[in-house]
């Protein structure tokens, strides 16, 4: 407040440095009385990439934001053009989106709710974004949604696995690429009983916030349809670094599979506790003991090391993929990174297409015209093989991936492979699905903004 | 004016110009040249400016008058935002029923944490506010799911039903002001320059006088002065036959509804609520923003809030793609070198800035920003000082 005079001769100094007389072009900003919040302009169009930049998803974030500017650079027209080849519609003609050029803006969710819709709002009513994408947390996904639907741009989800995002808390200007709880449940649960047989008891160790809930429902249900039974479940603190008191009882209490409800740093964390307590070797019940790990990313199995071996979980995409549309992918971040990409940056790459693709198809750049566009929209050749983006829940519907901890691993990326491509039809629900918020749950009207 | 002595009224419309002409005084670079990435006076940030303001200046009058370090001041702040949002959903869409419920909210919170905290001063009262706010933050996280949506936060949804006034037709309702929306702006367009004027500002900017000028009233009021005996020497108020602790509580309970305030106004002009509003670095955001600023001074905290809102969202939107541009003009193997290094300060590394400036201003310069400013004017020899500082209270807290 006040203190913009300082920050103003802050600023004045910085910009003598900076070289203040440069009348470089940046960002045009809307005019806004074309009918939707920020049109563009006619020679470009700001999108805003908004990732945690620092806290405990960055590492995800940095691999998010290397996907961004990638899709841009192809969508430009630079670099080999990725996946632009493979992808089934084929409006995109690396001219930017509409001929005009692509510009991103970034920023910093901190994986926090509050900073994230700061951030949001910033790029919306300083810097113009007429599409805002990214987030690394299910929390920060669903605030950031519904600032999207409320200032009329649209929001492609990037890394958000909880059922809320598409389920409860779906809005008509959200769309959401990623799989959610009840597809790994859905995914997960025959590959399980095949490996495993039907007749076992399931103990739960579950992260004590929303989408460990959502998680532990969506394996429950799943695993108890085929005949399991899950003898206890118990929530974890989100900041537990220590499971040892979790781990111990587990192997008096009848069980005989572990499911971890645990993402990132506490999955690292309970899964090494697991493993030095034994459970790996127990038996239980005249059965050897199993460990389960619902959502797994590279990045986690890295932090886990030797301990993932062998351990069955799920996952959206995975860079060994054969298809042409991963390997496109796979050669074009490799050449420009030096490293394959995670599943974090192949989302929100695929997103980025996708909102560019919606939005020549329509021919316009209004959030209601786009999302009609994405809405039963059904693509190929992104890598996970024939996708349906459902218009009841904005929710991509695709193949899902079972993996398990590689054996041998070949390199530091080389940590997961396949077992079973999840065919889609096994993990389709119905848009009212209780899981889903039931009836109640409504994508709302799709919002132009000013 | 208003019961202030004439130095005071000076101060109280500097700031009340300030905060009026925001719109034009953040925005000084025209649209589309290379330095309106600096500029600030988009809605949402020249909010949060204001927002901060409010909540620092309620710190300050805890801990710069009583010296009381409280390390949990963002669970009212929390508190009150839930307050302010269940009233947005349950009772009615206006904001001035859901700030008035978080001022009380906050107060009431503050009252019940400050009867058990300040049982103890010093080291053990900031261990217990952090306790207590810690413990607040992990409720909402998961305990108090239902009350506090947990994670995801709570917003207003298509489904609520206010009390008074809702939507209709099924469309998702937003904060106003009898029927005025917070998001409401109007753009005046000057040139190559664009200034938002935005409701939603203005009334927490409204606020934010308010609250400056209520604050200059206690630090000014015999209550104060007696604030000001808790921090100098507690025993020697108890042999004079007075009791610290109801002072001090009291203090507690006004910053503690300055916190509530400052959560419902965030909730006005922005219809969301998440536990990390309340997690133990937010509360560590508010000491140094008082530090930062000049703890125990009346301008100080609202400098800081503002230093360190600033930032957070204009340094930390700098990447390497801008820095190109920036030195574009430079041969290349020069213009890399610099967007290396000037890498280092800006984007994700914003933290080590504000670490940085923090470090700095407290090793020389103990008073916070405020002091930095008086010496400035004593080094250019204005005839006459506007000391903004209080004298009494001008010696860095402990």
């Amino acid at each position: 407040m006040s203190k913009s005079n300082f920050t103003r001769r802050g600023v004045l100094k910085t910009g003598a440095v900076a070289g203040a007389g440069l009348t470089l072009p940046t960002y045009l900003r809307a005019d806004g009385h074309t009918g939707f919040t920020n049109a563009p302009g006619d020679s470009e169009v700001v999108l805003g990439f908004n990732v945690p930049q620092t806290g405990p998803y960055a590492d995800e974030g940095a691999d998010e934001l290397r996907a961004y500017e990638l899709a841009v650079e192809h969508l430009n027209g630079g670099g080999d053009g990725g996946m632009l080849s493979t992808f089934s519609s084929k409006v995109l003609d690396g001219t930017g989106i509409l001929g005009r050029e692509v510009k991103y803006v970034t920023g910093d969710t901190q994986t926090k709710s509050d900073a994230a819709r700061a951030s949001a709002r910033s790029m919306i009513e300083k810097d113009g974004a007429i599409m805002i994408t990214g987030g690394s947390s299910s929390g920060v996904a669903v605030a950031v949604q519904a600032l999207c639907q409320e200032a009329g741009v649209i929001f492609m989800a990037g890394l958000t696995h909880s059922n809320d995002t598409t389920g409860k808390d779906r809005k008509a200007n959200g769309f959401r690429h990623f799989f959610n709880s009840y597809m790994t449940g859905a995914a997960l649960a025959p590959v399980l009983a095949a490996q495993y047989g039907t007749d076992r008891k399931a103990y739960h160790l579950t992260a004590d916030y929303n989408w460990g809930y959502t998680t532990e429902e969506a394996i429950k249900a799943s695993t108890e349809a085929m005949g399991w039974e899950t003898v206890n479940s118990v929530k974890t603190p989100l900041t537990q670094t220590d499971f040892s008191s979790y781990i111990a009882p587990v192997l008096n209490s009848g069980a005989d599979v572990l499911v971890l409800n645990h993402y990132g740093g506490n999955m690292i964390n309970s899964l090494t506790s697991a493993v030095q307590f034994g459970l790996r070797e127990a038996q239980a019940n005249g059965q050897n003991f199993e460990i389960v790990v619902p959502l797994y990313s590279r990045l986690m199995a890295r932090g886990a090391g030797e301990n993932v071996k062998g351990i069955f979980g799920s996952t959206n995409w995975h860079w060994s993929l054969q298809d042409e549309g991963s390997q496109a992918f796979v050669r074009s971040f490799g050449t420009k990174y030096g490293f394959p990409p995670s599943q974090a940056a192949h989302t929100t790459y695929v997103q980025t297409l996708l909102y560019a693709d919606a939005v020549t198809r329509a021919g316009s750049f209004a959030p209601c015209a786009v999302a009609e566009a994405l809405e039963d929209f059904e693509f190929d050749g992104m890598g996970n093989g024939k996708t349906l983006y459902r218009g009841d829940d904005h929710q991509c519907f695709k193949d899902v991936l079972v993996v398990k901890g590689k054996e041998n691993p070949e390199s530091e990326f080389d940590l997961l492979e396949v077992v079973e491509v999840t065919p889609v039809d096994q993990v389709m629900y119905d848009p009212a699905h209780p899981q889903m918020g039931g009836a109640e749950a409504t994508l709302g009207e799709c919002n132009n903004g000013a | 004016m208003l019961g202030l002595d004439k130095k005071d009224s000076t101060l109280m419309l500097v700031v009340i110009g300030l905060v009026i002409f925001a719109p034009f005084l953040l925005n000084p670079f025209p649209e589309g040249s290379a330095m309106a990435q600096f500029n600030a006076g988009y809605p949402d940030l020249m909010q949060r400016f204001v927002i901060f303001g409010i909540l620092a200046i309620g710190f300050n009058i805890l801990f710069g008058l009583t010296g009381y370090l409280s390390f949990g001041h963002a669970a009212f702040l929390g508190v009150g935002s839930y307050a302010a949002i269940w009233s947005l959903k349950l009772f009615t869409l206006n904001v001035i029923p859901a700030i008035l419920f978080a001022i009380i909210v906050g107060g009431f919170f503050a009252w019940v944490i400050g009867k058990i905290s300040l049982k103890r001063s010093g080291i053990y009262f900031s261990i217990l506010t952090l306790a207590f706010a810690q413990m607040s933050f992990a409720m909402a996280y998961s305990v108090l799911t239902p009350l506090t949506g947990g994670e995801t936060g709570l917003q207003i949804k298509n489904t609520d039903n206010p009390l008074i006034g809702g939507p209709t037709d099924g469309s998702i309702g937003r904060a106003n002001l009898f029927g005025a929306e917070m998001g409401n702006s109007f753009e005046l367009n000057l040139g190559n320059w664009v200034f938002t004027f935005n409701l939603g500002y203005y009334i927490a900017a409204l606020a934010m006088i308010a609250a400056f000028y209520l604050s200059i009233r206690i630090f000014r009021s015999p209550f104060g002065i007696m604030l000001r005996a808790v921090k100098s020497n507690q025993n020697r108020m108890n042999y004079t036959g007075l009791t610290p602790k109801v002072y001090t509580l009291y203090a507690f309970v006004i910053s503690g509804m300055y916190a509530g305030l400052a959560g419902g106004l965030m909730v006005a002009m922005d219809t969301q609520v998440g536990p990390e509003r309340m997690f133990w670095t937010a509360s560590g955001e508010i000491v140094i923003m008082t530090i930062l600023g000049g703890a125990g001074t009346l301008i100080g905290p609202v400098l800081g809030a503002g230093s360190i809102k600033y930032m957070e969202n204009i340094l930390s939107k700098i990447n390497k793609d801008v820095l190109h541009q920036w030195f574009a003009f430079l041969p290349d193997g020069l213009e890399d070198a610099m967007v290396v290094f000037a890498d280092i300060f800006v984007g994700k590394q914003w933290h080590f800035t504000l670490g940085i400036v923090f470090m700095l201003v407290v090793i020389f310069l103990p008073g916070g920003l405020v002091e930095g400013a008086q010496r400035l004017s004593a080094r250019f020899g204005r005839k006459k000082k506007t000391d903004t500082t209080d004298t009494a209270a001008s010696t860095p807290a402990e």
